[in-house]
């Protein structure tokens, strides 16, 4: 599809666009344009758990465990006098030859038996993180991590990325990368075959799908952009800790994913943004605050199983069903 | 120049340690046998991956912590109420977080788990506060045997564990409740089919796991501090645990409890103490590269 094709098909896309370039003028509050970092950079993170949980079906509890892999190589790297915009894939690619070595084993298995043996792995890298003090810094962890350098673009000059409207700008690329990426794979044959496996693993074999290899390259990629966000991470905050790479990291994914919807793509940005605003806005009940999370968490979990973008298509679906017999109505009325 | 005196003495120093971390791996193993055994009725039966396992062992010590603080009550009695009130609790778990999920993906109860978890964690730190608390030990003696120091609390984890596990098995085994249990593990379709009632006997198997992971967790309590977070590490070793030996199979879940238990005691000692809490999980890697349905496991779905 041509680009001016897109955007006549998809006006709201071009919109949402416009309105995520123009956020920088409309935030004055630099702690709510924190959020709003902090929610384009964790985008990244349920997008890519999305592929391998949502469409492929294999819930993998190790996602924390490769963001943490991206940020301590990029960390480690760009300290050592390696540039980021180097260090970035070279760390991006490291986790998802780590993923490839993990995989191998893991995804012969199936069902609980690959999460749990994900979730061990995810624990062993933030352990290691912890205790291997020479390289990692043990629970200190790293710290005085450089800012990306200025980016050299021909015909513009360089692009600083000193002030939080420039690292802002920085993650949201990287977000309209991956979401684009994701939405040219989920879209392909390959991306049918990822959700045939998550369907019906048996029958999709029997349909001539390499299930083992779909389920491996999925489980790779994803942890190429879990790496990816890892190392952008480090690189802004400036410092990074084992708790980088802990299953509660994971954790916070896997409920921004499932409760912004799983198996879509808006759904993991609009679980990123929207959680963390509940949780902040949940502040006045101090101690007691992930108490009522907690039970915010199942409540809306046994009634809405299919998250936010679920409950808005069934709300769409109703809308449209009841549009639909209104119409039905008035012709009957007239004939 | 050395003596064959010398030498004796330092094989003998040798045995000593070794036996010393053999008897400490049986006094942790017994424990893992215990959590193990409660989560192996629960995953592997009701097929509920129930996250928040190590957090009611967890809830379990505090309970006895409190009652013992708060109101003086004596060790045995305030263990007994503990496992009583965890009963209870369990069954609130299963009726409240799980039941409504029985037909949902796996996905949704994990979330579910997740949001247990969150509630009894954050729940304990309202109340008690984030730091560990101490239970007094009831039993400070310690006796020597063959060299080795073993503490009268530490024994009587042993003793106790094994009591358990017997006993568990007799309830399993004898009575009418139990049957029921193993008759939904083999069947579940046909146990509907002869009138066992599905739900009755979720909310016995949670109100037993919850109930004999209190009983661990009171158990060591005196031993180790109690936090909150002392049960998140256990609840994934549990899981270990419970797959190494065969999901449902309870001989599998309390002979894994014991070998873990051993091999920690002995990496922890000769290898390296940091990183004894992964052995496991590496372990589980290892072993399900080598064998995808873990090494007495049957096939899931």
């Amino acid at each position: 599809m041509s680009v001016k094709g897109f955007l006549r098909e998809k006006p709201l896309y071009l919109l949402l666009v416009v309105f995520a370039l123009a956020l920088p003028f409309l935030i004055t509050n630099r702690y709510v344009f924190q959020i709003v970092i902090m929610g384009c950079l964790f985008s990244i993170c349920t997008l890519s758990m999305n592929l391998i949980l949502g469409y492929t079906g294999q819930v993998s509890l190790a996602h924390a465990g490769f963001f943490g892999i991206g940020a301590y190589g990029v960390a480690l790297m760009t300290k050592a006098g390696v540039s980021f915009w180097l260090a970035l894939p070279l760390a991006s690619l490291i986790a998802a030859a780590a993923g490839l070595l993990i995989g191998l084993p893991t995804l012969r298995t199936r069902g609980s038996y690959f999460a749990i043996a994900t979730l061990c792995f995810g624990v062993i890298i933030s352990v290691v993180a912890g205790n291997w003090i020479e390289v990692t810094g043990g629970y200190t962890g790293v710290v005085g991590i450089p800012s990306p350098p200025p980016l050299y673009i021909p015909g513009i000059g360089p692009i600083s990325f000193k002030t939080m409207e420039a690292q802002y700008y920085l993650v949201l690329a990287f977000l309209l990368l991956t979401l684009i990426i994701m939405h040219r794979l989920v879209h392909s044959l390959l991306g049918l075959s990822f959700m045939a496996i998550r369907n019906n693993e048996i029958l999709a074999e029997a349909v001539g799908v390499n299930t083992f290899a779909g389920k491996l390259l999925s489980f790779v990629v994803a942890n190429f952009f879990a790496g990816m966000a890892g190392g952008i991470y480090g690189s802004l905050i400036g410092s990074i800790s084992p708790s980088t790479a802990s299953i509660d990291m994971t954790f916070n994914w896997l409920i921004y994913l499932l409760l912004g919807g799983a198996a879509t793509l808006a759904g993991p940005i609009i679980g990123a943004f929207v959680i963390p605003v509940v949780l902040d806005q949940l502040q006045f009940l101090q101690g007691y605050r992930m108490i009522i999370f907690g039970i915010l968490l199942i409540v809306v979990v046994i009634y809405f199983p299919r998250g936010i973008m679920g409950a808005i298509s069934e709300l769409v679906r109703r809308a449209r069903a009841w549009y639909e017999r209104g119409k039905g109505v008035k012709r009957a009325a007239a004939g | 120049m050395f003596s064959t005196s010398r030498w004796a003495f330092w094989g003998q120093k040798h045995m000593q340690l070794f036996l010393q971390q053999i008897f400490n791996g049986v006094m942790i193993g017994s424990t893992y046998a215990i959590v193990a055994l409660g989560l192996t009725l629960v995953f592997g039966i009701l097929n509920i991956p129930n996250f928040a396992h190590g957090h009611l062992y967890m809830l379990g010590a505090y309970f006895c912590f409190f009652l013992m603080n708060q109101y003086g009550f004596g060790y045995w009695i305030s263990l007994v109420f503990s496992v009583v009130i965890m009963a209870m609790v369990g069954m609130l778990v299963e009726r409240l977080v799980y039941r409504p999920l029985q037909d949902r993906p796996h996905i949704n109860s994990f979330i579910s788990a997740i949001g247990a978890l969150i509630i009894l964690e954050n729940g304990v730190i309202a109340i008690w506060g984030p730091q560990g608390h101490r239970i007094p030990n009831p039993y400070p003696g310690i006796v020597k045997l063959l060299g080795i120091t073993m503490s009268y609390q530490r024994l009587i984890v042993i003793v106790s564990a094994i009591a358990l596990i017997i006993l568990l098995q007799i309830f399993i085994k004898k009575t009418t409740a139990g049957m029921t249990i193993e008759a939904v593990a083999q069947n579940r379709e046909g146990a509907m089919l002869v009138g066992i009632n599905v739900n009755r006997v979720s909310s016995i198997t949670f109100a037993i796991s919850s109930a004999t992971a209190a009983a661990a967790a009171c158990l060591v309590a005196p031993i180790f501090m109690i936090s909150p977070t002392m049960g998140a590490f256990l609840g994934m070793k549990a899981f270990v645990i419970v797959i190494l030996g065969g999901l449902g199979s309870i001989p599998g879940a309390i002979m894994g409890g014991y070998i873990l238990g051993i091999l920690e005691a002995l990496g922890g000692g000769y290898l390296s103490a940091a990183y004894k809490d992964v052995y496991a999980f590496g372990a589980l890697i290892l072993i399900l590269a080598i064998k995808p349905t873990g090494l007495f496991g049957r096939e899931v779905n």
